[in-house]
């Protein structure tokens, strides 16, 4: 790991730290109001708020597992060089895209 | 006669015999047992020359001072890495005494290793004073109550045992991995003023294999025998190269 994917790590882990336990009360929020996923998907839609904040969220994710999964990639299994980085950037876009598709679908809904 | 002792070692005779389990060969080795008598203060390093002298003198093993100044005597002494001459064999507990070339170093033969590793990882973290092409011709004054120089108090003090990278599991993970001795080196080095050689010393300890990999389990804090703290200075090394990325960036 060399120093600017070690910041990015640890400046990804800070936005998720304050993203999930946002994301964790209201999902508690909206077990002990009994909401409904119509209810939910109403508060949703539209707000340009929950937008951003889940596009926030979805990009640390995007960038910060990909970084420890390399790392323990290296460690477990020997996999080295081009190919895992290149691997590693692939999931990077993979979790991006879904994480993007899955915020636009309750936006939009 | 029983001797008085803490140690309480099972299959002890009514004399008092130490059982020893100790590596022999090379990585495809095997463990062989011997029995030494319990002596007053015995060391763990005096049972090793003991056996080497008396019962079996092809047994193979390293060390030097005999008094915890050279480093030279480490082992694994019941799972983990110590001074073999300051461990004294009563303060061990109970059971059979297992003793083991130190891990992450090939095995030279028996209870000797390699240090061959060790040393060249120092050399790739630029673990050596750089003067530069101009040197001063004179002296440099460093204060000891400067930063730099209270920065390293501890860390100068290392002696290169290689407990603390026989102890460390990211080398065992990652064989690249420089290792906490010779991060530790260049971190004395980087607070060291008249070294002219920062800039390649912070890249050498930036890589894959460099500070940055390492997981702050701080086992190397927990095992070194002088008790320093070689997870404090490789926490300076991810200050010092992320300090660096910022000033480039500007």
């Amino acid at each position: 790991m060399n120093p600017v994917l070690y910041l990015a790590q640890r400046g990804t882990a800070a936005i998720l730290a304050l993203a999930v336990a946002v994301h964790l009360t209201t999902i508690i929020y909206a077990v002990r109001h009994e909401l409904t996923a119509g209810e939910i998907l109403g508060r949703t839609h539209g707000n340009k708020a929950f937008l951003a904040f889940y596009l926030v969220f979805v990009l640390a994710a995007s960038i910060h597992a990909p970084i420890g999964l390399r790392s323990v990639l290296r460690e477990w299994t020997g996999w080295r060089g081009r190919s895992l980085d290149l691997a590693m950037v692939a999931f990077s876009a993979l979790l991006l895209c879904l994480g993007i598709r899955a915020a636009l679908a309750v936006y939009l809904a | 006669m029983t001797m008085q002792t803490t140690a309480g070692r099972d299959e002890r005779t009514s004399t008092d015999y130490l059982t020893v389990q100790i590596w022999r060969g090379d990585r495809d080795g095997t463990f062989q047992t011997f029995k030494v008598p319990v002596r007053e203060n015995q060391t763990v390093l005096d049972v090793v020359t003991e056996i080497q002298r008396t019962q079996d003198d092809t047994l193979s093993y390293r060390y030097a001072c005999r008094v915890g100044m050279c480093g030279s005597c480490a082992m694994i002494v019941n799972e983990q890495p110590r001074w073999t001459c300051r461990t004294r064999v009563d303060k061990l507990g109970s059971g059979p005494l297992k003793l083991e070339p130190l891990r992450n170093l090939p095995i030279v033969k028996d209870l000797a290793v390699d240090m061959e590793p060790f040393f060249d990882k120092w050399k790739a973290a630029h673990g050596y004073f750089e003067p530069g092409d101009n040197p001063p011709a004179d002296f440099a004054i460093v204060e000891p109550s400067s930063s730099e120089r209270e920065a390293v108090d501890e860390a100068i003090e290392c002696i290169n045992c290689a407990v603390c990278y026989s102890a460390c599991d990211v080398v065992t993970w990652n064989p690249d991995y420089l290792g906490p001795a010779a991060l530790n080196r260049a971190w004395t080095l980087v607070n060291d003023v008249r070294d002219r050689g920062q800039d390649s010393r912070l890249t050498a300890v930036s890589g894959d294999a460099g500070c940055h990999s390492c997981h702050s389990h701080m086992s190397c804090t927990r095992f070194c025998p002088k008790e320093l703290s070689p997870t404090f200075s490789i926490a300076g090394l991810k200050r010092a190269t992320s300090n660096r990325l910022w000033r480039r960036k500007r």
